[in-house]
């Protein structure tokens, strides 16, 4: 007698579906959503620093005078006006120098590597990332079912000699990789910046084994500390080489994420697949939000906006630091980050961050624990922790519930002499809605 | 008083780790409660509650918030104390029946089959050493061990320990859920959950329903996942073992002080003998949840028996 699964198309869905699953990790961060929770998790930008009345006006007058186009289908490519201020305007400050035609507007850069990845890999096909690299990404490989190897990083991110060894690895076993993913500016969740030489270093590697780099850069314009204190971005990667590296760019980040626009700059070749992609999947991005985001920049002072959310994640940057030094356990260290929004924290010898995420909850404090991070179960002694979203007095106080909870979990495990147990496996990350 | 005029307010959400599911189970029953034409609405469990329940006081409250917010006791007691209805079990039945080995001790005073276990608060391990107490309970209980937080639900922080060595890992495990953690003996068998429908004057025992998940025990990813477990109602047992499992769910209702609606979570061995592993006075009610397919297999609608329920609930108040 067969009994009932409750779900009537149980067989019917694809291999790659199998670990989309209930995760007791992920009902964790459904408390961090409550008022009374000092999140630390989410990397929610703080979207209270725009003016609200401002772009107000601007969508008001968007849609009386251009009301039709932006209510309408647009091109699979994106809105041409925006393309030119992105190719003219928006990367000029990282060194790209860009056609409007080398630009693919997509709903978020989420969506410019799902593309990337939807056109370059197969089932199998090898990924290099950072260890760790950015869940989103991560979540995106695994979809497309790449083989996903990590690469080590050190302070000034991925680490040539390990990229060299993976590679050669990746090689020994009969394969190429297909893509180096990286993210070279203010690192998710690292917190740690490629310098020059290091980028260089990387182009060399990738040219010498004809492998294409996917340079993801959401936070580059965001940073404020060290050789970027000034407002000075890192220079991209794709600025020293136009051919062998996809761009991906987002104004998540340096205007709002609601609005959803994000873009790609690629070679000729790889963008004419881009928007065909992109056509296949969502026909065209929202004409709607890139009016509205068009206007922006033409009307608004947006410089001077990143310039306010860069001095504003300085403040909550070092409200974390502050707090970090002062109250953490000995054995704890966390990057010293010079832009973007996170910091990667390593827990004392013997801790284990997602076996301790409950405690934490229970302590009205949310971070992510490393193990999202990384596709192999590695990560256990680390955590991410965003600044971006909560105020400089709700940080110190999130740090605070977090220092009595690691000294909570050194007593257990000092008594039981082993991490906490977790057999959980599914989503091991909040959603996107959760701060 | 027809369904419309019927104000019912469902509790959902709080502030434990389980709130995800309570949001799910409050949801549902706000909307299997709406399809009977009543009007329903879902609130959180925040600062903002009580002013809302006193200056507009709805005909009932359904209260669907899972783990210790929900189902120690002290919501209702607050309820209690506002005057307002509620479906469910009190204050103190919820004290008796959410407490893992208060509700085990009690439930054995009453001859029900439940598995022995020891409670231990983290103290008890450091100053006696954890190899040494472990190894005393891993022996005196045997092995496989369950190890779970004394309070709360949906197996967050459950494991079950196959070796001495996986022992104290499980129990930093469930002490991040919770101050004091129960070591049970592990029961081999069938798992079963008997739904207690209890409209005042009678109780009933719904269907049984056998669990059969995918995995190792019913843990939260079985639970909330649809596909991961396989089900069976009526459980593919006896009829006999499935009765003397229904008159034992029964008198744990009874015994405990449980009303309305609760849960059974059992364990029935090779031998045919039932063991009560828990009591559940706040029952998911997801979509993957137990309770609902009891409902449905016993031929009612979630919506009519929670209306049912609410009225229960109100003429209580008035008499």
């Amino acid at each position: 007698m067969a009994g009932s699964r409750l779900d009537p198309w149980l067989g019917s869905y694809a291999s790659r579906a199998r670990s989309m699953s209930a995760s007791e990790i992920r009902s964790l961060f459904a408390v961090a959503s409550r008022p009374e929770v000092v999140s630390l998790a989410g990397g929610m930008p703080f979207v209270q620093a725009l003016s609200v009345d401002d772009i107000a006006d601007s969508v008001a007058a968007m849609i009386r005078t251009k009301g039709a186009v932006a209510l309408q289908y647009g091109s699979g490519q994106g809105d041409t006006t925006l393309r030119e201020q992105i190719a003219n305007e928006v990367v000029a400050p990282v060194g790209i120098s860009a056609h409007p035609d080398d630009v693919v507007v997509t709903t978020g850069s989420q969506m410019a590597l799902d593309l990337v990845v939807r056109v370059f890999c197969d089932p199998g096909d090898v990924v290099l990332v950072e260890a760790p690299s950015y869940v989103g990404a991560l979540g995106v490989f695994r979809a497309y079912e790449c083989d996903i190897v990590h690469v080590a990083m050190d302070e000034e991110g991925l680490s040539p000699n390990a990229l060299e060894d993976a590679i050669a690895a990746v090689i020994a076993s009969g394969r190429r990789p297909k893509l180096i993913y990286t993210i070279p500016s203010f690192h998710n969740p690292a917190g740690v910046t490629q310098g020059p030489l290091r980028r260089t270093q990387i182009l060399e590697i990738a040219n010498r084994h004809s492998i294409l780099v996917l340079e993801d850069d959401p936070y580059g314009l965001l940073g404020f500390d060290g050789p970027y204190a000034d407002g000075a971005a890192p220079r991209a990667m794709r600025a020293d080489d136009s051919q062998g590296v996809v761009y991906l760019g987002s104004f998540s980040k340096t205007i709002a994420s609601g609005l959803r626009v994000g873009w790609a700059i690629a070679p000729h070749g790889v963008r004419e697949k881009l928007v065909l992609a992109a056509e296949s999947a969502i026909l065209c991005p929202s004409n709607f939000s890139q009016l509205t985001v068009s206007d922006y920049l033409a009307t608004q002072p947006w410089t001077d906006q990143i310039k306010t959310f860069r001095e504003l994640y300085r403040e909550r940057r070092d409200a974390l630091l502050e707090s970090l030094e002062a109250m953490m356990p000995r054995g704890t260290s966390w990057t010293v980050p010079e832009g973007g929004f996170y910091s990667w924290v390593t827990l004392p010898e013997g801790l284990d961050s997602r076996a301790m995420l409950p405690r934490a909850v229970a302590a009205l404090v949310a971070y992510v624990p490393g193990t999202g991070f990384f596709v192999d179960g590695t990560g256990t002694e680390s955590l991410r922790l965003s600044y971006c979203y909560p105020e400089p007095d709700r940080i110190r106080e999130g740090v605070r519930r977090l220092a009595g909870v690691v000294e909570s979990e050194l007593t257990l495990v000092n008594t039981f002499g082993s991490a906490g147990h977790h057999a959980d496996s599914g989503q091991q990350t909040p959603s996107p809605d959760v701060a | 008083m027809t369904p419309a005029d019927m104000h019912i307010l469902v509790l959902a959400g709080g502030l434990s780790a389980e709130r995800d599911v309570s949001l799910r189970s409050g949801r549902r029953v706000a909307e299997a409660l709406r399809d009977g034409g009543h009007i329903v609405e879902v609130a959180d469990i925040d600062s903002g509650l009580l002013d809302r329940l006193k200056s507009d006081p709805p005909a009932a409250v359904v209260p669907l918030v899972h783990g210790a917010a929900g189902e120690d006791g002290a919501l209702r007691d607050v309820l209690d104390a506002l005057n307002i209805v509620y479906v469910g079990s009190t204050g103190d039945a919820c004290r008796a029946a959410f407490d893992k080995p208060a509700a085990a001790a009690r439930m054995r005073s009453h001859g029900i089959n439940v598995p022995p276990s020891v409670a231990l608060p983290h103290s008890t391990f450091r100053d006696l050493g954890a190899t040494s107490v472990l190894d005393a309970f891993a022996s005196s209980l045997g092995l496989p061990l369950v190890v779970k937080p004394t309070r709360g639900g949906s197996a967050l922080g459950v494991s079950i320990v196959n070796d001495i060595q996986e022992l104290s890992a499980a129990m930093v495990g469930a002490f991040a859920y919770g101050d004091i953690v129960m070591l049970e003996q592990y029961i081999r068998g069938v798992e079963i959950a008997v739904s207690i429908l209890d409209d005042g004057t009678t109780a009933t025992a719904l269907p049984a329903v056998e669990i059969q998940p995918d995995a190792m025990f019913y843990d939260y990813q079985c639970r909330y996942t649809a596909g991961a477990t396989e089900f069976f109602v009526p459980a593919r047992l006896d009829v006999s073992v499935i009765e003397s499992a229904s008159e034992i769910a029964l008198a744990a209702h009874r015994e405990l002080g449980l009303r309305d609606w609760s849960r059974a979570d059992m364990i029935v061995d090779s031998a045919g003998q039932v063991h009560v592993l828990e009591m559940c006075v706040a029952p998911g009610m997801t979509e993957t949840s137990l309770y609902p397919q009891a409902v449905i297999a016993a031929g009612f609608d979630l919506g009519d028996i929670t209306a049912r329920l609410v009225r229960t609930a109100i003429d209580r108040a008035k008499s």
